[in-house]
């Protein structure tokens, strides 16, 4: 048996497009394979195809050298094939056990026989060490827990082939490494795993082969010992690819951003933002370094006015912003990339277009006399669009059909468009591939040279490095010390991130 | 099939599966269908008299469709369009019998008084929806119950004295038309279906064309995003509510100022603001959709009044028959994924 799965020549149609034009993909048994493509490449659609979800138009399916016909989730199932998929399907409400038996729940005279899966669940998690409490509510339990039991579930149901959909986008750094450990676990155990992703640091790390495919086209398949991530990145984008962002030394100019003993409380009422002090010139970029979860989302919210700060000042250009409404502070002349595309940056269901006016739809020429403009909005997201390379079929497109990376280049576009003093780029390259994050890294750098500030809050730590012109290093809540990315190391970074290192960096507080 | 074909297909089939199954009822319970269904049309359109009743009786289901199709664009359920019908109801005749004044300002006065009150009804969901972010369908469904009997007691004791109904309105106040009814051979149509029709318009024109329509909009939407780009959610929301009261106070006026002329204490509710909800579902809540959805209802409603004099037929089944329709629709899922399946075919 050379393969455990192939997929031979596929092709996958919708209306109106090619999803997936004769690609082949062989997996071997014990073998990490990778599945890499830009967003949008159709990776996903192929990995349905595999799963049941789509039936293809062209091509054959082999399991285990036998040729199959897939037709829904439960026979992709049965054959061993196990979907971990990017955003967990699990009732929040119900025990890790109850997630995992549903839908195969094992009774006992017409009860669930809860103790006997909750003891089969805890075999399985010991057997992969995947240290997973059976009798944990979801809800209770962190992202990265959630996502092994995602794959618990898989394993439950006996699946020897697990396909990973983008596994390492929902989780941080420490959680990253514990996931591979964890894949590397399963294929000694004998299992063979299936790896989207576009992130070549991981396929170098983890994974024996790679198919690449671009545009809905099979590219071809390579070993990963015998490639670099370059070669990957261009064999993805079609085009060569610059890891390094160019740039040049900055010229800070005068203080745009002055942020003066802040405080702000999280919706718990807990102070998450304490005492901060941190300033930001035109034509710098600020890069805030940082684990998630030590105030940067509640730095971001108070500066933009989505959240009260208990105390302290936020200057803009000298004039204070602190506690005004989200639409003085954007008038002020701050612009904002949010965290969460989907829940801040747009209005899924209207046409991109109309996204396209989100924080000026009531001013002229958009608006007159409480009147839209229709002509003149279109006429806006058209340039937008152009300038900004967003690829969707028109602009009256809904947001909601463009893929993240042209969703986020939408948003950019918007923001940049409004000519702020102040740009606030959080998580600006969340999910995205190396040809949409190099193109957006460009225009951050664009928008500093043309001596507006920046600033940026990321959990990559290549992003700050290779972005920002000063790194200010924020722990529980504090600006912990001020760096320059020339002089600093990833390890030093990382120590301080980790809140060690305070006190001597203390004297450094006020930047 | 385009969605746009599929937003007009899925309505008419679930209208044709509530005919369809409300025939078998009828079958199936030994009375003629075929009959029936002659009645029903002779009832809605056999004569000029039954189809004035019908655009008369079409005139509130719009307004109702229209209140509720409102609130449900800007992400909200108003299931209050009843109480708010009721106040309205009560604040024009109101209006009607408490002033005299010319035409030209009386008629004006009292429809807006009806608009006005639906819309002070609606406003309090509204508020506890965005202040204290209390579910606004406990609220809305409360409030009609307030609103049956505070109106009740308004009626008894300051309109009349202790008589189960308030005096006629002033000529002045009335939208009668001697003109309508005599061309409907003395049917109760009036002029309302004027502003009913004024009232598609505005709710069309104010949502898709106006800033404030794309404020509301987004905010039923997304509320974050909303909240991102320095609108204000609550403000919406509590201004969502009013707009859909006040569309539901109009329909209360058509009852006050055209269909009756007065109030009466009333038993139970009308059942148009409820229908209403009915009206906006089938209509998909956009304006022309209601139009025709409320065509259906009003025709269904009044033709069912023919039902038992030429047929022997009770007119509770249409009532059956209109519920059937509603869950066809709610049920649309079924319908769509079906004529998924036969374009498929078609295509292959």
């Amino acid at each position: 048996m050379d393969y455990v799965i192939e997929m031979l020549n596929i092709r996958k149609e919708f209306p109106g497009i090619v999803a997936n034009d004769n690609i082949t993909l062989q997996l071997k048994p014990g073998e990490i394979h990778a599945l890499l493509g830009e967003n949008g490449a159709g990776k996903s659609t192929l990995m349905n195809v595999l799963f049941g979800l789509y039936q293809p138009e062209k091509g054959e399916i082999k399991v285990k050298g036998k040729p199959v016909r897939i037709t829904d989730p439960n026979i992709a199932n049965d054959l061993g094939i196990g979907m971990v998929h990017q955003h967990f399907m699990l009732v929040d409400r119900f025990t890790v056990t109850e997630n995992i038996i549903l839908g195969k729940e094992t009774t006992k005279g017409g009860k669930i026989d809860i103790k006997k899966a909750e003891k089969e669940v805890r075999e399985i998690s010991e057997r992969y060490g995947l240290a997973v409490d059976p009798q944990a509510k979801i809800s209770d339990i962190s992202v990265g827990m959630q996502q092994r039991v995602e794959i618990l579930k898989t394993l439950y149901r006996g699946a020897e082939i697990l396909i990973f959909d983008e596994p390492t986008a929902v989780l941080t750094p420490q959680e990253i490494k514990e996931l591979i450990q964890i894949m590397k676990t399963l294929i000694q155990e004998g299992k063979s795993i299936i790896l989207i992703t576009h992130k070549l640091k991981e396929i170098m790390e983890v994974c024996d082969r790679v198919t690449v495919i671009r545009k809905g086209v099979g590219i071809g398949t390579v070993n990963v010992t015998e490639t670099n991530p370059n070669e990957l990145a261009s064999l993805m984008v079609g085009r060569e690819v610059t890891f390094k962002t160019d740039k040049t030394d900055s010229k800070p100019q005068e203080q745009v951003l002055e942020i003066h003993d802040l405080n702000v409380k999280d919706s718990r009422g807990l102070g998450v933002v304490n005492n901060l002090n941190l300033n930001v010139r035109a034509g710098e970029i600020v890069g805030i370094a940082g684990v998630d979860g030590n105030g940067q989302s509640e730095l971001i919210e108070a500066i933009t006015g989505l959240r009260k700060s208990e105390s302290g000042s936020i200057k803009l250009n000298g004039k204070e912003i602190v506690n005004m409404s989200p639409r003085k502070v954007t008038e002020t002349g701050v612009g904002h990339i949010p965290q969460d595309r989907h829940k801040h940056g747009l209005v899924l269901d209207f046409p991109i277009g109309e996204n396209m006016v989100l924080q000026t739809y009531y001013k002229a020429p958009f608006s007159k006399k409480g009147v839209l403009n229709f002509k003149e909005i279109y006429s806006k997201a058209k340039k937008l669009i152009k300038e900004f390379d967003v690829r969707t079929p028109s602009e009256y497109t809904l947001a909601r059909a463009l893929s993240g990376g042209n969703q986020q280049k939408a948003i950019i576009g918007r923001e940049i468009d409004r000519n702020p003093d102040l740009l606030i780029a959080a998580q600006p390259t969340r999910g995205l591939d190396v040809g949409a994050i190099e193109y957006i890294h460009k225009r951050l750098i664009e928008q500093r040279d043309q001596g507006k500030a920046v600033l940026l809050i990321s959990f990559e730590l290549d992003e700050i490095m290779n972005v920002s012109d000063r790194i200010a290093v924020i722990y529980e809540g504090e600006i912990v010390a001020v760096v320059d990315p020339k002089q600093t190391t990833e390890q030093e970074l990382g120590l301080l991130m980790a809140g060690s290192k305070r006190k001597e960096a203390g004297g450094e507080n006020h930047v | 099939m385009s969605n746009r074909m599929k937003n007009i297909v899925v309505p008419l089939v679930a209208v044709l599966l509530g005919v369809l199954v409300g025939t078998i009822i009828m079958v199936a319970t030994g009375y003629n269908a075929g009959s029936a269904f002659i009645a029903l049309w002779n009832g809605a359109f056999g004569e000029i008299y039954y189809t004035g009743e019908v655009v008369r009786q079409v005139t509130p289901y719009i307004l109702a469709g229209l209140a509720v199709a409102f609130a449900f664009r800007t992400g909200l359920f108003n299931i209050g369009v009843e109480g708010q019908l009721i106040v309205g109801w009560l604040a024009a005749v109101w209006v009607g019998v408490a002033f005299e004044l010319p035409k030209f300002i009386h008629l004006p006065l009292a429809v807006l008084a009806a608009a006005a009150a639906g819309a002070m009804w609606a406003f309090i969901p509204g508020l506890l929806k965005a202040k204290f972010k209390v579910h606004e369908v406990i609220v809305t469904i409360m409030m009609n119950y307030v609103a049956l009997h505070v109106t009740n007691y308004i009626i008894r004791t300051v309109l009349s004295e202790k008589s189960d109904r308030t005096e006629m309105i002033a000529e002045s106040a009335s939208l009668r038309s001697p003109f309508l009814e005599g061309l409907t051979d003395y049917s109760r149509l009036h002029w309302g279906i004027l502003i009913a029709l004024a009232c598609v318009f505005i709710m069309w024109f104010l949502l898709e064309k106006t800033s404030k329509g794309y404020e509301l909009r987004a905010v039923g939407f997304n509320q974050h995003a909303s909240e991102y780009a320095g609108m204000s959610v609550s403000k919406n929301i509590i201004l969502s509510m009013v707009i859909s009261g006040a569309f539901a106070g109009l329909a209360g006026a058509m009852e006050a100022l055209g269909t009756f002329g007065y109030a009466a204490i009333k038993g139970g509710f009308t059942g148009v603001g409820f229908d209403g909800i009915a009206v906006a579902l089938l209509g998909g809540n956009g304006p022309i959709g209601i139009i025709f959805a409320a065509l259906l209802f009003g025709s269904l409603k009044v033709g069912a009044l023919n039902m038992p004099l030429e047929a022997g037929v009770p007119n509770e089944l249409v009532d059956i028959i209109i519920a059937l329709i509603v869950f066809f629709v709610a049920a649309s899922y079924m319908i769509r994924i079906f004529i998924d399946r036969i374009s498929k075919k078609g295509v292959k």
